[in-house]
């Protein structure tokens, strides 16, 4: 059992307030993921946690326990780095043996720890190897392994991916996952690739500036961000904005006015209340869509807007076209046939489910 | 503008092949891509343009000219690195002048003025001229970088994994930019990469390039749906294509022990019947398996979710039947969660099978 409960966390360097007034709890074994840009707190967060840092104000409890004033060595958490950190001269066996031998376990308990560990991340055959003779992924591996050999009860990932390439990026993403299913220890990673992020937490928890922008599981902050920077910030391609202001359409009903080109886009029924007091307030706002839900049509349609193919990017398995609505550029993902002639006009219209409303001036959601 | 042919090129560091006989031929105005993984001789390659190095074998040919023998400055050609290569204490428009500034293009101050006004308004550099290029951002300093690179109209633009030092998003932003500069351009570019995202959604012709042999050369969509082999086909695509060891059985192939038998289609029958009783390894693509939550199709197979990545838009779902894990993509619509079951079905017409010891198509 390990469940973490950070309450009121603030840590400052100097004049900097890295983490502000933090606030989250983290449930046993549940993989939870820090994300956001460079300088966002997600690392010092992690570091409050395993003790390497102090909070200069909150409380950090694991397991109700209050470890806030705890060094490191006195939480039962594993903490794996960006960089492979493994002993040069020691074998794969050894480097994996180190933190055991350290606890004082016999020799044949090392031994079927260190080989359920390489069982499980798929490195038997290279136990007797020197890191210098391995490849990128099995050095990482290896460092994971020294980190599981002692089953603590948290795991705390910094950016162990970061520096791979692309092809073993996804192969490890999908591994570290499928780790943590099996050996079930709450994890608590650190990146700053949304990629990462969406496709391995159970919750995704975004930063920015020192202070907890949204929590929510991979399709809470995908479908439902609840500001400008959690929508910007997640998915590839990014959600396409658009300035608009609210007004009355046909029959009363409120329509967003798109300051881009001279047309309305309909408010779902839904969402037609929340929208009132903007309109009465005369609000800037933006509308969000994100690029599967714009729909597409080579043929001229009632109730879509003109646009011009700017760029077509194929994907494999989809394309990403690129058009001109305006001077504003909307990304469109569309089935892998579809390829329009760069320039051509072609008719868009948004998908009401996926419409998000933000308002310009605070950039919060509002619905 | 101008067409490159590499013929028989062969590069040797030491002991290693890093350039293995590799023929190529880019066409003029032709946005070529030349994709792999590190160490796989594709800087190498481009150098070996450049004249930065000298082949040991083989010729390098810009326009059906050989420039073996002529020196990189003379050959006209552009190159744009990872890291951008810029005079820190100069401004944009200094950065932008320089190339034009040597005497023997003859340019006036005013054709320069021109010329870099050019420039910026297509790379969107404008505002930043008086800067001086401590000041911007690295994708600012990197338009800069391009912006140096195109002024003076070379024959052939080459290009470094300039893209490989930004972050997510602006690599995006930057990757249609190119593409659409090369659009408004019409240059040759001739651009290497490890990242097969760029190489699939810019180049019009993608060379896939491994220790030094070309694997495969052909348009996105021939890469993509037809890999001539395992690496291709592992390499490019993102969830990585699923392969699974197979055996082929009476107009069926056989996975594990039974553990999957997926019907040959029948166009196919014929020209694999010399394949039978062998072993053979099954390629399929993340997206041609398809799931429900209930039986709906007589092939479908009962599998249990092992562990699941979202990708927003879509989901990967890890399948596990018995002691194979296949990945599948399907919309977060169909709301399944890890331990559930599920019936998985396989579109075998687009199924792929490479032999396991050439690790060539068949």
């Amino acid at each position: 059992m390990a469940d973490i409960t950070l309450k009121n966390i603030v840590k400052r360097f100097d004049s900097l307030i890295a983490v502000n007034n933090l606030n989250l709890g983290i449930k046993d074994k549940e993989f939870v993921v820090l994300l956001g840009p460079s300088g966002c707190g997600k690392t010092t967060t992690l570091r409050c946690i395993s003790g390497l840092e102090t909070p200069d104000q909150g409380k950090i409890l694991i397991d109700e326990e209050d470890v806030t004033n705890k060094r490191a060595s006195q939480r039962d958490v594993a903490f794996v780095f960006q960089l492979y950190a493994l002993y040069p001269h020691l074998t794969v066996y050894d480097n994996m043996a180190f933190p055991l031998l350290a606890q004082g376990l016999s020799r044949k308990r090392i031994r079927q720890e260190v080989d359920r560990a390489a069982q499980v991340l798929r490195i038997k055959h290279i136990l007797n190897k020197k890191p210098r003779e391995l490849s990128g992924g099995d050095m990482q591996r290896v460092a994971l392994g020294r980190a599981i050999v002692r089953r603590p009860e948290v795991f705390l990932l910094d950016e162990p991916i970061g520096t791979l390439d692309a092809v073993f990026r996804e192969e490890m993403r999908a591994e570290l996952k499928k780790l943590h299913v099996d050996i079930g220890a709450t994890t608590v990673y650190v990146t700053h690739d949304q990629v990462e992020a969406m496709s391995m937490g159970d919750r995704v928890v975004i930063m920015n500036l020192g202070v907890l922008q949204q929590v929510g599981t991979p399709h809470q902050v995908y479908n439902k961000p609840k500001n400008l920077f959690v929508a910007n910030f997640i998915g590839s391609p990014g959600m396409n904005f658009i300035n608009c202001k609210p007004s009355r359409g046909p029959r009363g009903k409120l329509v967003l006015g798109l300051s881009v080109v001279n047309a309305t886009v309909a408010i779902p029924d839904e969402i037609q209340r929340t929208i009132i007091d903007k309109e009465k307030e005369e609000k800037d706002l933006v509308l969000g869509i994100r690029p599967e839900n714009v729909m597409f049509s080579q043929k001229t349609k009632s109730n879509s807007l003109p646009a011009r193919v700017y760029v077509v990017e194929t994907m494999g398995s989809y394309n990403i076209i690129d058009v001109k609505l305006g001077d504003e550029t909307i990304k469109v993902r569309t089935a892998p046939s579809i390829v329009p002639d760069i320039g051509e006009t072609v008719s868009i219209s948004f998908d009401p489910g996926g419409i998000n409303i933000f308002d310009e001036e605070t950039g919060n959601s509002v619905a | 503008m101008a067409s490159v042919r590499l013929a028989s090129l062969t590069k040797i560091f030491g002991q290693v092949n890093a350039i293995d006989n590799i023929d190529l031929e880019i066409d003029d105005r032709e946005f070529f891509v030349l994709l792999g993984p590190t160490g796989a001789g594709k800087t190498t390659t481009l150098r070996l343009v450049a004249g930065l190095e000298k082949p040991d074998q083989g010729q390098v040919y810009l326009d059906n000219v050989s420039v073996n023998d002529i020196s990189p400055a003379l050959r006209d050609v552009a190159f744009v690195f990872q890291y951008y290569t810029l005079y820190p204490h100069y401004t944009v428009r200094q950065n932008l002048e320089f190339p034009l500034k040597p005497k023997f293009r003859r340019l006036s101050k005013s054709e320069i003025d021109a010329k870099v006004s050019e420039v910026a308004k297509i790379l969107h550099i404008e505002s930043l001229l008086e800067r001086e290029t401590v000041n911007l951002s690295g994708g600012e300093m990197q338009r800069v970088a391009i912006g140096r690179a195109i002024v003076r109209t070379p024959k052939v633009f080459l290009m470094d994994e300039p893209l490989s030092n930004l972050d997510a998003k602006l690599r995006e932003e930057m990757r249609r930019e190119l593409t659409r500069l090369h659009l408004d351009l019409g240059f040759t570019f001739f651009y290497v990469t490890h990242d097969q995202i760029e190489a699939m959604t810019m180049g019009d012709r993608i060379a896939v390039l491994n220790q030094g042999k070309i694997l495969q050369i052909g348009t996105p969509d021939k890469i993509y749906n037809w890999p001539q082999n395992v690496f291709v086909a592992k390499f490019v695509g993102s969830p990585t294509i699923n392969l699974l060891e197979a055996n082929i059985e009476t107009n069926t192939l056989v996975v594990g022990k039974k553990t999957l038998v997926c019907p040959i289609p029948e166009s196919q029958r014929n020209s694999l019947k010399k394949y039978t009783k062998r072993e053979l390894i099954l390629g399929i693509r993340p997206e041609d398996i398809e799931v429900w939550k209930e039986k709906k199709k007589a092939d479908s197979f009962k599998c249990t979710v092992y562990f699941i990545q979202s990708m927003g838009v879509e989901d990967i779902l890890n399948l596990r039947i018995d002691d194979i894990v296949l990945r599948a993509v399907a919309s977060p619509k169909l709301l399944t969660g890890v331990g559930d079951t599920i019936y998985a079905s396989i579109n075998m017409k687009r199924s792929h099978l490479f032999d396991p010891q050439t690790n060539r198509r068949l």
